[in-house]
């Protein structure tokens, strides 16, 4: 039978991915994104697991809000990522040193 | 090994493997389209463990518009792949180590120990009677109304951030001012000359 410390270690995993996905693509902001995103996914399969082994409805509805929130942040990442390339012609972490000071 | 458990260990191992895809591979559309799949797994996941309505919410909300903005931006701007892959594996064997130990670490935090069957067992199984989508509606519109309000706000303004900056002036394309079309006078456009009637001599 699966339990509840099953889909803790796969969240674990899919969170520790995420992590080497920003380590990885560094410069590629379009992945970068993906990445948060795989964190943000890890978390809520915890959430998920929690309210199904411990009998409480109210980690979905945080579900819920938190899908609510990275759509949002997804959006507006995306957005911010088309102005920078319609600016700069590049995508490249790296370039986008003009705050340096 | 029961049927559950085969199901379990199936989408799993599908959700890691196209995570890991998700971060190693060349191409960003490919990547945009593996997180699709990445997501349609944990979808079925939480189908497992009854959050019916959340699964359905994942493929529609995610599968369905966000990833498809993803892939959108991705085909719209022209990458270039050589310079983003440039030092690609740079900060592998640290990222590695820190994935690893992130995970040792973790798994003895919540592992079989802590929240094994025998600490926390299998719950009872709902009836058919049960809807997850009228709980959590129950829940939401009652208990969390005033958060679910704010989410509302959020993706409004979501929405407006998006279009506010991305929209843009170009001063140098030619196009008409309605306003101005419609208020214009006659006197504007035509002028009338008095001159005398002229005859044929």
């Amino acid at each position: 039978m699966v339990s509840l410390s099953d889909y803790l270690i796969l969240a674990a995993a899919l969170f520790a991915i995420g992590i080497v996905g920003v380590f990885l693509n560094r410069k590629n902001l379009v992945v970068l994104l993906m990445a948060i995103e795989l964190i943000l996914l890890a978390v809520n399969i915890n959430f998920i697991a929690f309210s199904h082994y411990l009998w409480g409805l109210s980690g979905q509805v945080f579900v819920f809000f938190i899908l609510t929130v990275a759509a949002a942040e997804s959006a507006i990442g995306l957005a911010i990522l088309i102005v920078l390339f319609r600016n700069r012609r590049t995508i490249n972490v790296d370039d986008f040193d003009t705050l340096r000071g | 090994m029961t049927f559950e458990s085969l199901v379990f260990y199936f989408f799993s191992a599908v959700l890691l493997w196209s995570a890991a895809m998700v971060v190693t591979i060349r191409n960003p559309v490919k990547a945009a389209l593996f997180l699709v799949l990445a997501f349609v797994s944990a979808a079925s996941l939480w189908m497992l463990v009854e959050a019916e309505f959340l699964a359905i919410v994942l493929v529609l909300v995610y599968v369905g518009a966000v990833m498809v903005l993803f892939l959108f931006v991705v085909m719209m701007i022209d990458v270039n792949l050589a310079e983003l892959r440039q030092g690609f594996g740079d900060y592998l064997p640290l990222g590695g180590l820190v994935a690893v130990l992130m995970v040792v670490e973790m798994a003895i935090a919540v592992g079989p120990a802590q929240f094994g069957l025998h600490k926390v067992p299998i719950p009872a199984a709902l009836g058919s009677h049960y809807s997850n989508t009228r709980a959590l509606g129950d829940l939401l519109y009652t208990v969390y109304v005033y958060p679910f309000e704010i989410a509302a706000v959020i993706l409004l303004v979501a929405i407006i951030a998006a279009i506010a900056l991305t929209m843009r002036r170009r001063p140098d394309t030619k196009y008409q001012n309605p306003a101005h079309q419609v208020n214009v006078q006659a006197r504007d456009r035509l002028r009338i000359i008095k001159m005398p009637t002229e005859h044929k001599s």
